[in-house]
């Protein structure tokens, strides 16, 4: 995943043979809508659950770790609340922070990579101050916020926003180096229109790819962190139902009542995947669309078979993660003649 | 089958010219997901000692054709049918194994970019020697060493010894491709496939790897088959030649046969297109553009663009026309193909004195390293001005002062008496708009997310934010008319154009501005003939009609009598000649321009 989206940053910025339907094309691929069938149930439980919930998740309904009957279809949780009502109720927060904290993460960054790389002066403030972020532990800076302050919902959020932002300015920033580097951004430079204009007209259509598919890699992490933070009680705080939490409730009755701590994992681990496989096809979707999907596979003394010469620009395929720094591009951007 | 692979291994490897080194019969290549031939039944014989070119413009199938011959297919394509014969090994029975054997040793490649091909983190000596111990060369590491420096000492490369400890990036490109040209040769083939070898070259090293080449096939008796787009080159290096068209062969014979009496009608109409400096002619290009693989098969692909097409051409594939015994035309009307000698370039001379824009002292540095000295040039109005110079001469660069695209530089730079900003962003509206420049890419000059007609409109709301909607898209409009886009085009996004037709787009949307001076950066280098002279066609029209100013970057001297009346060579980031085109092409003093005029290829 993380190698793809490198493949995606490096075809950023270069001529798209293929329509626009980028999500259109994800939609239909295997791995696109095995995706959707795996989150649109989570998500809608999440929505939908506390409607539907036969009981108020706080009610006692029978005997702690109850296994499953007519009364209680999950059977009873450590304090003898029903299960489904908890399950039902739990990943609406979940899912909400969730977002909230991926979206504020993904913008932050997004605009910081961009800028980097769009204003060369700002680039090496911009990138060190996020590296020295990066050197931080930051999951447990997040925990020590979150302890010190008390676990409220906007601090998560801003925590979990917080880890994302450097990771998400560097994949950023390599894709935007690209776009930049495009003499079309150079013709709009040179005729004075203003920078803010350029970035919204010119780069920021042509890293779209890349940005769609950060989002979805960090919705998976941010569910990952925030589940856990509840997990580990610096989450959403009793007698509220949470996924995260209730694992943790429930697990020390694993024997007795599985369905408690089974279906959350499930829900969490389905969305998780879900969101994986969509991400994905995205960004498959996306690399099919440029030339970068077409990479020589012929034996490495003819990996030149290019029949036009130099009317197509050349591009990189960088294997490695995607926080990789991108040598190429920061030297390329001094091109001579 | 491969014991016989095995049994070339150990013979001695002597001379035998004239021998048959490639018979192949009927090639075909498709995609793979939709059947379309990519390769259309073509048919090529190379001798030993023989050098054939393959030529064709881009999409016509020569390099897919020249990997076939060696069983490899580019992914997405596959082999389809036919027979290629390699010095008795039938190429396409082998398995993947087998043919891992032969390519390398029987047969090899030399590709466009030797960069790619080789290891920047290998020394040179173990690269070449893998060649050997790849290929199941038996020799001890003393003969294999020996082998290896006398290749290198086959394609001239001088101080061996010292290149074997060398890193690839330590030579220069033409070294860099003498060393594609040494590993190919290496293992002693029968056939030596080289695809565009020499195309990212200078003329002066293009010349010397040139003359390399022959002396290989000479001397060693290989085979060679040469694919390339330029005329040219192949005029001055093949023995025969075989011309593509939309995957098929259009024309095989003698190269000064095929160049001087051209049977089929493509084959005279590219002759038209190359700019030649000797016989100085307008350019004539070839409208329309090539077919796409999967064009209906019962036709002949060219007759949308011909001039003598026939009913019968849009009926049934042409069947090869033998005009003599090595001479072979795939036309219903080869033999009714007439040469026209195209009148000699003729450009008004503009003998003024006055100066339209005048760089004065300029010194432009890249992180204060300086690549231009002290350049002083002066354009007067409505005359055209060839800037030519080999790479890293500096033309590209001064271009992109006079644009405003580079601003490290000391010097002025005036327009019409007033003094330009260095920084475009720091000019006026009105000077933004009078320089408009034209970059040589224009899949990079152009916003791929924006239709055509967007392109166009948006700098120009920019630049003359007091016009309406409606005038707007009236300039628009007359400016896609004027580099005859069609309007049905204009709703499309690049990628659904052809290269010739992107840059008449980046062409319409500087025009659209109104410049006064038109800056062109090797706007046709990466363009076929063809389509580079309908674009100098374009020009000129241009020229005429309005009294537009143009400096016109390019590093093919052949071009600049049909595109300029003054001439300015550059060399190492100075002007070392200016003055019009007549006499410093027909009596140059510099050294750097005697240098440009003697290597270049003639046809």
């Amino acid at each position: 995943m993380a190698s793809l989206n490198a493949d995606l940053v490096a075809a950023s910025g270069q001529p798209r043979k293929a329509g626009r339907s980028v999500v259109a094309r994800a939609v239909r691929s295997p791995r696109g809508w095995i995706g959707i069938l795996l989150v649109l149930p989570v998500v809608l439980i999440a929505i939908l659950g506390p409607v539907v919930a036969p009981y108020d998740p706080a009610e006692f309904v029978a005997a702690p770790f109850a296994g499953s009957s007519g009364e209680v279809p999950l059977g009873a949780d450590f304090l003898g609340r029903d299960v489904l009502s908890r399950v039902l109720d739990g990943g609406r927060m979940l899912l909400i922070l969730a977002f909230a904290a991926t979206t504020a993460g993904v913008l932050i960054g997004t605009a910081l990579g961009m800028v980097a790389a769009y204003q060369p002066s700002t680039d090496d403030g911009i990138m060190r101050v996020l590296d020295v972020g990066m050197a931080f532990p930051q999951l447990l800076l997040a925990l020590l916020l979150l302890s010190i302050v008390g676990p409220k919902a906007w601090l998560i959020c801003l925590a979990v926003a917080a880890i994302h932002v450097p990771q998400v300015a560097r994949v950023i920033r390599a894709a935007t180096l690209r776009v930049v580097e495009q003499d079309y951004v150079k013709f709009a430079s040179s005729l004075g229109i203003a920078h803010r204009k350029i970035l919204a007209t010119e780069v920021i259509p042509n890293i779209m790819g890349p940005v769609m598919v950060e989002s979805g890699i960090r919705l998976t992490y941010s569910i990952g962190i925030i589940a856990s933070l509840a997990f580990l009680g610096l989450g959403l705080q009793p007698p509220t139902a949470d996924w995260g939490l209730m694992i943790n409730e429930n697990r020390i009755g694993m024997a007795q009542n599985p369905w408690a701590v089974v279906a959350p994992v499930a829900l969490i681990a389905a969305i998780t995947v879900g969101v994986n496989l969509f991400t994905d096809a995205v960004a498959q979707s996306v690399l099919d669309g440029t030339d970068a999907g077409g990479v020589d596979d012929v034996p490495e003394m003819m990996s030149r078979g290019v029949e036009e010469m130099s009317a197509e620009p050349s591009f990189y395929v960088i294997d490695g993660p995607a926080g990789e720094d991108f040598m190429s591009s920061a030297e390329s951007r001094k091109a001579t003649e | 089958m491969s014991n016989r692979v095995v049994s070339r291994f150990t013979s001695p490897s002597s001379v035998r010219n004239g021998e048959l080194a490639l018979s192949a019969r009927d090639v075909m290549v498709e995609v793979a997901e939709t059947g379309a031939r990519v390769v259309d039944g073509v048919s090529l014989d190379v001798k030993r000692g023989e050098i054939v070119g393959l030529a064709g413009e881009s999409g016509c199938g020569k390099s897919t054709l020249a990997l076939s011959l060696m069983g490899f297919a580019r992914r997405g394509l596959r082999l389809a049918g036919g027979s290629v014969d390699l010095g008795g090994v039938s190429i396409f029975d082998l398995s993947e194994r087998e043919l891992l054997r032969v390519s390398g040793s029987k047969v090899s490649y030399v590709p466009q970019d030797p960069v790619t091909a080789l290891n920047p983190a290998m020394k040179l000596r173990v690269q070449l020697d893998e060649m050997l111990t790849g290929h199941g060369f038996e020799g001890s590491s003393a003969e294999r060493r020996e082998r290896v420096l006398q290749s290198l000492k086959e394609v001239d490369l001088p101080d061996p010894k010292r290149i074997l400890r060398s890193y690839p990036h330590q030579l220069s490109g033409g070294q860099q491709q003498r060393i594609g040209i040494a590993m190919a040769i290496v293992n002693r083939p029968d056939l030596v496939i080289m695809d565009e070898p020499t195309t990212g070259l200078d003329v002066s090293a293009q010349e010397h790897v040139l003359g390399t080449v022959r002396e290989i096939a000479a001397r060693n008796g290989v085979g060679i088959l040469y694919v390339t787009h330029d005329l040219a080159v192949i005029s001055e290096l093949a023995d025969r030649v075989l011309v593509m068209y939309g995957g098929r062969a259009a024309e095989l014979g003698v190269t000064a046969d095929v160049l001087r009496q051209p049977q089929h009608p493509y084959v005279a109409g590219l002759l038209n297109a190359v700019p030649d400096l000797e016989k100085r002619h307008s350019l004539l290009g070839i409208p329309g553009h090539a077919p796409e693989p999967g064009a209906p098969p019962a036709r002949c692909h060219y007759v949308d663009r011909c001039p003598l097409a026939i009913d019968r051409c849009s009926q049934e594939a042409p069947p090869a026309h033998s005009v003599s015994t090595t001479h072979r035309a795939w036309c219903f009307r080869a033999g009714e193909v007439i040469v026209v000698e195209r009148p000699v370039a003729n450009r008004p001379h503009q003998g003024q004195d006055q100066s339209l824009l005048t760089v004065c002292g300029l010194s432009a540095s890249y992180s204060k390293k300086e690549v231009l000295h002290n350049v002083d040039l002066s354009i007067a109005p409505g005359t055209s001005v060839a800037l030519v110079g080999e790479s890293g001469s500096g033309k590209t660069t001064l271009a992109r002062c006079i644009g405003g695209l580079h601003a490290e530089f000391t010097g002025t730079i005036e327009l019409a008496g007033e003094g330009l900003d260095p920084h475009a962003r720091k000019r006026t509206q009105s000077q933004r708009r009078s320089i408009q420049y034209i970059f040589q890419n224009a899949y990079s000059a152009l916003n791929p997310r924006r239709a055509v007609r967007e392109s166009i409109a948006t700098p120009l709301r920019q630049a003359r934010p007091e016009l309406s909607s409606g005038e707007v898209a009236d300039r628009v409009e007359s400016a896609l008319e004027t580099v005859s886009i069609s309007p049905a085009v204009g709703v499309r996004h690049p990628h659904q154009l052809s290269g010739g037709q992107r840059q008449r787009v980046a062409i319409a949307r500087a025009l659209a501005l109104e410049p006064s001076v038109l800056v062109c950066d090797e706007i046709t280098s990466a363009l076929d003939v063809s389509v580079q002279a309908v674009i100098v066609e374009l020009l000129q029209e241009l020229q005429a009609k309005s009294s537009l100013t143009m400096l016109f970057v390019t590093h093919n001297l052949a071009l600049v009598p049909n595109i300029a009346d003054t001439v300015a060579v550059m060399s190492d980031g100075a002007i070392v000649e200016y003055g019009p085109v007549d006499i410093v092409l027909g009596q140059p003093s510099a050294a750097q321009t005697k240098n440009l005029l003697q290597h270049i290829p003639r046809l």
